[in-house]
């Protein structure tokens, strides 16, 4: 049991993306911030900082965490995924991003990195879920320029060609 | 919007918990998921020393069943707790109640006995464990057990002190032939509710608990109360409570709002005893 001193810095490791990183950090800095400033991963998006817009939604541990309302240095040892780790590979989209393209479910694109991480892990955890379920997980999630329908409309699209791909593996 | 500094500590075991928070005093707040006090923090409305954090000390999340209570510790998530197979069976009105609890997002991270700390007037959970008579098990230099009700003190104020942290909270397991119901009301689903409440039937005998009105939940019992009744109790029920004017609600609209989630409730109470 080691007590992080307020205005240092101290060593956090956890998993970006698969890959093994390690930097330093205040205990008071967010993990949202971590991600961005200090690991360099920008495709986070950080809006309202008090855990009610949704941008900053990424994977921790196979769980949904706002990482506005997490500090680094709690996430120290953890596994974290962003939207970075959705593609494929280069220059290819996941087929929830190719539907949400398909069906302009994005305009400026904001919020469009959290609403990613949360119906991907929807469609992970549930593959037989709905237009209910979809609801549910945007409900943590403001977008302003699409008014939800063609999100909604892609993530059931993109449900059901998951599934059908499931059927077929 | 950036938290004030602050020192962090990771504890391996309880007692290492409740030594830290001891030797640091006022300035020292354990951290589980943070879901409620790092947005505090972000806003500066709380500016601890200390974070002392308990979720990695061993055991913590373990529900378990007790002398005919569900026992949860301090590490449990909120979505750990709702996806409890027997849930159901076991406290069906926290079944009833945890979906309305933030989003799915928040909880995920959120604790159970975090959102008890927190002691929010529209907390779902703190309702539950309030109308259920469950305790809270703080943990200081001794043990002790509060009932909910003695344990919620006033608006994000508790009995715990400032070197107790919570150790678990429980609730009584269901009895046959008793039916609850819960039902809110807030801008959107996943906000702070306006109105909640919580209705446990059992025979002729009933049971409201309210939430999101008064600083604290408000519990009301009937030792029978029939339909031709239901709604002058009601009535009286929302001219005893202490609502207020705000932003996000009239004082009159608080009250309508219990009148009429209040007769639905019951109605749905009295079914699933039935």
């Amino acid at each position: 049991m080691r007590r992080l001193i307020a205005d240092q810095t101290h060593s956090i490791s956890l998993k970006l993306n698969g890959k093994p990183v390690h930097a330093e950090a205040e205990p008071r800095m967010l993990l949202s911030d971590f991600i961005r400033h200090v690991l360099g991963a920008k495709g986070t998006h950080v809006g309202c900082e008090h855990g009610v817009c949704g941008a900053c939604t990424v994977r921790m541990d196979d769980g949904l965490a706002r990482s506005c309302l997490t500090l680094a240095v709690q996430a120290d040892g953890a596994e974290i995924e962003t939207v970075e780790h959705l593609a494929p590979a280069p220059g290819s989209l996941s087929v929830l991003q190719n539907s949400f393209r398909r069906h302009h479910a994005l305009q400026c694109g904001f919020c469009t990195a959290g609403i990613l991480m949360s119906l991907d892990t929807l469609l992970h955890d549930h593959p037989e879920a709905g237009e209910t379920e979809i609801r549910d997980a945007l409900a943590g999630h403001l977008c302003r320029c699409t008014g939800y329908e063609p999100i909604v409309t892609a993530a059931m699209e993109a449900a059901k060609i998951l599934q059908k791909e499931r059927l077929n593996a | 919007m950036k938290p004030a500094p602050f020192d962090y500590l990771r504890a391996g075991t309880v007692q290492e918990a409740q030594a830290a928070l001891a030797a640091e005093g006022e300035g020292a707040r354990v951290i589980a998921g943070g879901q409620s006090l790092v947005a505090m923090l972000n806003m500066r409305l709380a500016r601890p020393t200390l974070l002392v954090d308990v979720m990695h000390v061993a055991g913590g999340a373990e529900i378990r069943v007790e002398r005919g209570q569900l026992v949860v510790p301090f590490a449990v998530r909120q979505a750990a707790l709702l996806n409890r197979r027997d849930l159901l069976s076991e406290v069906p009105l926290l079944a009833a109640a945890l979906p309305w609890v933030g989003h799915v997002q928040t909880r995920a991270r959120g604790t159970v006995c975090g959102s008890v700390a927190h002691a929010d007037p529209s907390a779902e959970i703190a309702l539950a464990l309030v109308a259920l008579d469950g305790r809270v098990h703080l943990r200081g230099r001794g043990a002790r057990r509060l009932p909910a009700a003695e344990f919620f003190t006033g608006m994000m104020q508790t009995a715990a002190r400032p070197d107790e942290m919570i150790e678990a909270v429980s609730f009584p397991l269901s009895q046959e032939g008793t039916g609850h119901a819960f039902n809110e009301v807030g801008i959107r689903h996943g906000d702070f509710a306006i109105v909640s409440v919580a209705a446990i039937a059992t025979g002729d005998r009933l049971r409201l608990a309210i939430g999101g009105v008064n600083d604290t939940p408000l519990v009301r019992d009937w030792s029978s109360l029939d339909e031709r009744q239901v709604d002058d109790a009601l009535n009286d029920l929302a001219w005893s409570l202490d609502a207020r004017n705000d932003l996000h609600a009239t004082a009159r609209y608080r009250r309508d709002l219990v009148r009429r989630l209040g007769r639905k409730t019951i109605k749905e109470a009295r079914q699933c005893a039935a």
